[in-house]
């Protein structure tokens, strides 16, 4: 689903350079629920927006759904990010003056999809999230959960086969996390494909695979994924030879 | 696409109420300042007559004096001579001719409820509403018989006919003026022209007359012309005197309906002076012109500078506006900045949002343009409000209506070019982690 070999991302200035990711390979195959962790400045997040294809990288390969994207322009980029990838952010980032229904509109406008097929995927997604109810409710009439559970719902609603999660509980208490961790892994046991960074060391043992990034290299890798149900709580993360 | 980005704009005018607000007043003053010089200066010089105006011809005859031209650096008179004006009359040289000048007579009304009062009207030939068209409506103009037989005969403006009988049909009616009776052949309709262009001399935003007689009746009467009298050398003593003299007193235009017959007009005009010379007149070099009703407009400076001028100092006050419109649109803008990062995350193309953007600002542009619109009217009555005589120009029509839409469009839109690819460059992956 996802591949990097020998990645790089260097940032520079005109006094320095920083290597944000360097020599970063990683294999994620369809259907895995990886979670990627690392203490911060690590350059996971630099990962999670390579992945994504919100930014790009130095040097290396990288596929996605077996699409070399090197050398790919910002249009065709932007058509693979809305077709390929679902994002779920830490702050939701929810437009504020936006109904749900049209929260969950905004990626499959770009898709160009018809306005029927919109509203069957926004109805079928925000009712899997449990909040068919509160279709013409704004984010601010929400809890955190609820927020990110629309969050989710927009991220599922384009049928995007990669789904990327930065710290998807970060602003949730333990209840609200615990809620929403369970929709992912509902999500992931339907046949998703979910990359999660985050700090949190028992959400990552709840992933069926840990990476672990440290200077921009990945340190600690499950080299040879043996497919499992999730660990709920024995994530313990495999050295790599 | 469309249609969700107008939707998207109609919604952002809501979000930053105070910010929408300043922008969309921004335009809404620029425009109403620009809109309203624009539309004076655009009605005082466009053409008042476009079906014909080119057919319509004011002639010029240079008599001046042989030391100075009648204006620098030799412009013809921009009248003729009574002398030349019959002359032309009876060479009938052209399709439809007309010698005219303004008169000033009382009405003395039948009804003694209603007090004599002395009004403005116009000695002229039958020809003149075959080539000016003022709209009938009752009866018609007097023929050309009646011209040669100075009959006593009278062509109503509306308001006359209104004040005098009330609005009815008052053909075969008597009006009195300046003691002398007259038969109302014809009422005109409402008949307000932009610019009367047909006499510049006297004022070129002056009202229309309130009545009609025939030049050879108001001769026959030693009528002078209550209007712009010009002589360059002094006139014998009498009537017959003044009748002879080289003072120029009479508008004279023609219709030509082609541009051979213009040529043709042309050469007349250039044997006709130079026959005149011979009997020792027009001692200038040989410059009759026959400008048509644009070209007239023009040479008699219709529209003044210091119109342009106003015009000019609107339109940078415009500017000043869009600046102005472009600070706060950049700053609108880069306050949707996380929302224009999450956008590109969930597939938005640079230009896809380019679009919206753009959109959006057309959504400000046209909410200022409406806005300014009224601020337009506002300015037009305050236009009419300071100067009476532009009371015919300082209105809006559509064609000023939907260039008052496109200019205000066209401006936000240029405006929030800048702003739009600025907001277009945002790195989404900075703008998504909150």
């Amino acid at each position: 689903m996802l591949k990097m070999n020998h990645l790089s991302k260097v940032y520079r200035t005109h006094l320095i350079e920083t290597h944000a990711l360097r020599d970063f390979s990683i294999h994620v195959r369809e259907g895995e629920f990886v979670a990627v962790t690392g203490p911060s400045g690590s350059g996971k997040t630099t990962f999670l927006n390579i992945a994504g294809l919100l930014e790009e990288f130095s040097g290396g390969e990288f596929w996605i759904d077996g699409v070399d994207v090197r050398g790919m322009n910002d249009d065709q980029r932007s058509r693979l990010r809305n077709e390929k990838i679902g994002f779920i952010f830490q702050g939701f980032n929810l437009i504020p003056d936006l109904n749900l229904f049209d929260n969950v509109d905004v990626p499959l406008r770009y898709r160009g999809f018809d306005a029927a097929e919109r509203k069957r995927r926004i109805e079928e997604n925000l009712t899997r999230v449990g909040l068919a109810s509160r279709m013409k409710h704004y984010p601010a009439e929400l809890s955190g959960g609820q927020q990110q559970r629309v969050a989710i719902a927009r991220a599922l609603a384009g049928s995007p086969r990669l789904r990327l999660a930065d710290e998807p509980t970060g602003n949730l208490d333990s209840l609200m996390a615990r809620g929403v961790m369970e929709l992912l892994e509902e999500i992931n046991r339907q046949g998703t494909t979910i990359i999660m960074v985050t700090h949190d060391p028992e959400l990552a043992a709840r992933a069926q695979r840990n990476v672990h990034v440290i200077d921009g290299q990945v340190t600690d890798f499950e080299s040879e994924p043996q497919l499992r149900a999730p660990a709920h709580g024995s994530g313990a993360t495999t050295a790599v030879a | 696409m469309f249609a969700y980005y107008l939707q998207l704009g109609l919604h952002s005018l809501k979000r930053n109420a105070l910010l929408t607000a300043l922008m969309v007043f921004g335009i809404a003053l620029g425009i109403g300042t620009s809109m309203t010089s624009l539309t004076v200066f655009y009605l005082m010089g466009s053409d008042p007559i476009p079906w014909k105006s080119d057919k319509l011809h004011a002639v010029q005859l240079d008599n001046w004096s042989a030391e100075e031209p009648y204006r620098a650096p030799n412009e013809p008179p921009d009248q003729v001579t009574y002398l030349d004006a019959t002359a032309l009359m009876q060479a009938s040289k052209a399709d439809l001719q007309v010698a005219m000048f303004k008169v000033v007579w009382p009405v003395q009304p039948e009804n003694p409820e209603i007090k004599p009062y002395s009004a403005m009207g116009r000695a002229t030939y039958t020809d003149f509403f075959a080539m000016f068209e003022p709209p009938f409506k009752y009866g018609g103009p007097w023929d050309r018989a009646q011209d040669k037989e100075n009959a006593r005969v009278v062509v109503l403006s509306r308001d006359t006919n209104e004040k005098l009988f009330g609005g009815q049909d008052s053909t075969g009616k008597k009006v009195r003026l300046n003691e002398v009776d007259y038969t109302v052949v014809g009422v005109l309709d409402k008949w307000q022209q932009r610019v009367k262009y047909y006499d510049l001399t006297n004022g070129a935003f002056n009202d229309p007359e309130e009545y009609y007689v025939p030049f050879t009746t108001a001769i026959e009467f030693k009528t002078r012309a209550s209007g712009n009298n010009s002589c360059w050398d002094s006139p014998k003593a009498g009537w017959e005197g003044y009748l002879a003299s080289d003072c120029v007193w009479i508008q004279f235009w023609v219709q030509l309906n082609s541009p051979a017959r213009v040529a043709e007009y042309k050469s007349f005009l250039d044997n006709y002076v130079n026959e005149q010379k011979k009997l020792g007149r027009f001692p200038r070099p040989l410059n009759n012109r026959l400008p048509d009703v644009n070209e007239w407009i023009v040479a008699q400076r219709v529209v003044p500078s210091d119109a342009k001028i106003q015009v000019g100092l609107s339109f940078a006050f415009l500017i000043v506006c869009l600046v102005n419109t472009v600070g706060l649109l950049l700053a609108k803008f880069m306050r949707k900045s996380g929302e224009i990062g999450l956008r590109r995350a969930l597939g938005a193309t640079r230009g896809q949002l380019f679009m919206q953007h753009l959109i959006e600002a057309g959504v400000i542009g046209i909410s200022g343009g409406l806005i300014g619109l009224v601020l337009t009217w506002f300015g037009l009555m305050a236009v009419r409000g300071l100067y009476a005589d532009l009371n015919n120009v300082a209105h809006l029509d559509w064609f000023m209506v939907l260039t008052a839409i496109a200019l205000s469009v066209t401006a936000a839109v240029l405006a929030g070019l800048f702003p739009t690819w600025k907001a277009c460059q945002i790195t989404p992956a900075t703008q998504l982690k909150t």
